[in-house]
């Protein structure tokens, strides 16, 4: 009981709904959502599409609104911020990561990089050499001047994992980070998500259908139909992936 | 938990995000205009086409004034003074100078109706320009962008292309008329030419055509900044 109070949980969902009305029919991607993820853990949101992953991660993001219920930010009820405090969230606490990379087009990779430093208030100079600094972590430091279009999926969404490290959020939210590359290239961004995990603490929640992604997870969160199906520890797992595989597609 | 010292009653640390100053705002606008030039260009090409009509409509009220004083001085109409409303609208000043009262009417209406259509236009154009770009509105808000550094940015864009628009379309607008005036009639023609009026009209053009583009811009940003960024990321284009 004692140890469960001290624990610091920096993601904390409390009957976490989202209903969606389409025409006179009510979905609910997301149903009496309770979380609890502590600081520094690699938390892996399994479920086939559909099931409301992305929804979580806009609602855990501060992307959007819930129907009802609550998320805690380090204790903080989301709903009680303004703009202006979410806006600092998002640009301070929170790093996005996207299925489409979602790089700003007219920009380099270093431009992208460093735009939520310019929304954070930095000064060039500080801006410059932390972009290149954040490039070179992921393995991009000859790639600091190519626009997106000019790097491949892999590369784009090495870019946009240094941009949502820039202002040293405490957690990196991904939406199926790896779902538009390729096995090996998806493995790669997997390792190095786990890396950056692993050297600066920052706690990885990431919403995927890659199995891959089970090796490098503290605990994998199902959910299925906008409901938490199970959570197990990477350890429970092994055990169980035959039958998992059985319910994929 | 990193709370800072000194903030109002602790939300955890969280603070308020910071404005940034227009400049910003401005250097984005301006990359954007230069590597989307062609987007840019379709936009710019509505304000380009309403504010060259506008010069040709001066240029021709200019024109027939400096004749009607090269035929018959006598006759000539006098123009309307420089007051505050001819100096706003120096464009009132050139239509006086038409000696043909019907054609000052009909040039009347169509200057504003070409100014409506061209508000409507820009309107449209930059609607269509934000549409595209939800994705890139709701990642920027992501990244921690106020909505109001989202309207700036796209006001400024707009405010950009119609500065750069109406500047190409005023002086093109007058420069074919004043050639063709050239041809048709020759130099003698330029010697009644109320020079004054017509730079006047220039100024005044590029400054409405700028404005135009900056106001009709303005519904279009604020829908755009408004939008949750999630519904911005989820649309596809
Ligand atoms: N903006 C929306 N409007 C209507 N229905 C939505 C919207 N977003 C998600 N949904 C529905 O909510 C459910 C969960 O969607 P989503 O969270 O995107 O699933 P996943 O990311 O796991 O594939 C789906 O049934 C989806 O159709
Ligand atoms: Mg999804």
């Amino acid at each position: 009981m004692a140890t469960e109070m001290v624990q610091e949980y920096i993601v904390r969902t409390r009957d976490l709904t989202k209903q969606y009305q389409l025409g006179d029919q009510t979905v609910y991607a997301l149903r009496d959502v309770k979380l609890d993820i502590r600081r520094g853990e690699y938390i892996s949101i399994m479920g086939p599409s559909g099931s409301g992953k992305s929804t979580l991660f806009n609602m855990i993001g501060g992307l959007d609104k819930p129907t009802s219920g609550t998320v805690f930010i380090d204790e903080v009820d989301m709903a009680q911020l303004d703009a202006f405090e979410l806006a600092w969230l998002r640009c301070r606490k929170i790093g996005y990561i996207f299925q489409t990379f979602n790089l700003i087009p007219v920009m380099t990779a270093l431009e992208n990089v460093t735009l939520p430093m310019i929304f954070a208030g930095m000064s060039s100079d500080e801006m410059l050499e932390k972009g290149v600094k954040l490039l070179e972590t992921v393995g991009l430091g000859e790639r600091l001047h190519h626009k997106p279009a000019q790097l491949s999926g892999g590369q784009q969404q090495r870019v946009a994992i240094a941009r949502s490290l820039a202002n040293d959020p405490a957690i990196v939210l991904a939406d199926e980070p790896t779902g538009n590359l390729d096995l090996r290239t998806g493995k790669e961004i997997i390792e190095l998500l786990r890396r950056l995990n692993k050297e600066q603490g920052v706690t990885i929640i990431s919403a995927t259908h890659d199995l891959k992604m089970i090796d490098v997870s503290d605990r994998v969160i199902w959910i299925r139909d906008g409901r938490i199906e199970r959570i197990e520890n990477r350890e429970d797992i092994e055990l169980r992936l035959g039958e998992v595989e059985g319910e994929e597609e | 938990m990193a709370s800072e010292a000194g903030q109002p009653p602790s939300k955890g640390g969280i603070q308020r995000q910071i404005k940034l100053p227009l400049r910003q705002a401005f250097k984005i606008s301006l990359r954007n205009i230069t590597i989307r030039l062609g987007r840019a260009a379709i936009t710019a090409s509505g304000t380009f086409l309403s504010i060259a009509f506008l010069m040709v409509v001066c240029t021709q009220a200019v024109a027939m004034g400096a004749m009607a004083i090269a035929q018959n001085p006598e006759q000539a109409r006098p123009p309307a003074e420089w007051t505050v409303k001819t100096v706003l609208f120096p464009i009132i000043r050139a239509l006086s100078l038409n000696p043909d009262e019907i054609m000052r009417a009909r040039s009347a209406w169509l200057v504003v109706m070409s100014l409506l259509v061209c508000t409507v236009g820009i309107t449209n154009s930059m609607l269509m320009s934000v549409t595209e770009r939800f994705r890139e509105i709701g990642t920027m808000k992501c990244l921690g962008a106020l909505d109001r550094f989202i309207v700036n940015l796209l006001l400024i864009e707009s405010g950009l292309m119609g500065l750069l628009g109406s500047l190409a379309g005023s002086v093109l607008g007058m420069g074919v008329m004043v050639v063709w005036y050239r041809l048709q009639i020759g130099t003698r023609l330029f010697a009644h030419f109320d020079w004054l009026t017509l730079f006047a009209c220039l100024i005044f053009s590029v400054v409405i055509g700028t404005l135009l583009s900056i106001v009709a811009a303005i519904l279009p940003a604020i829908r755009a900044a408004k939008l949750p960024p999630a519904a911005a990321l989820r649309t596809e284009i």
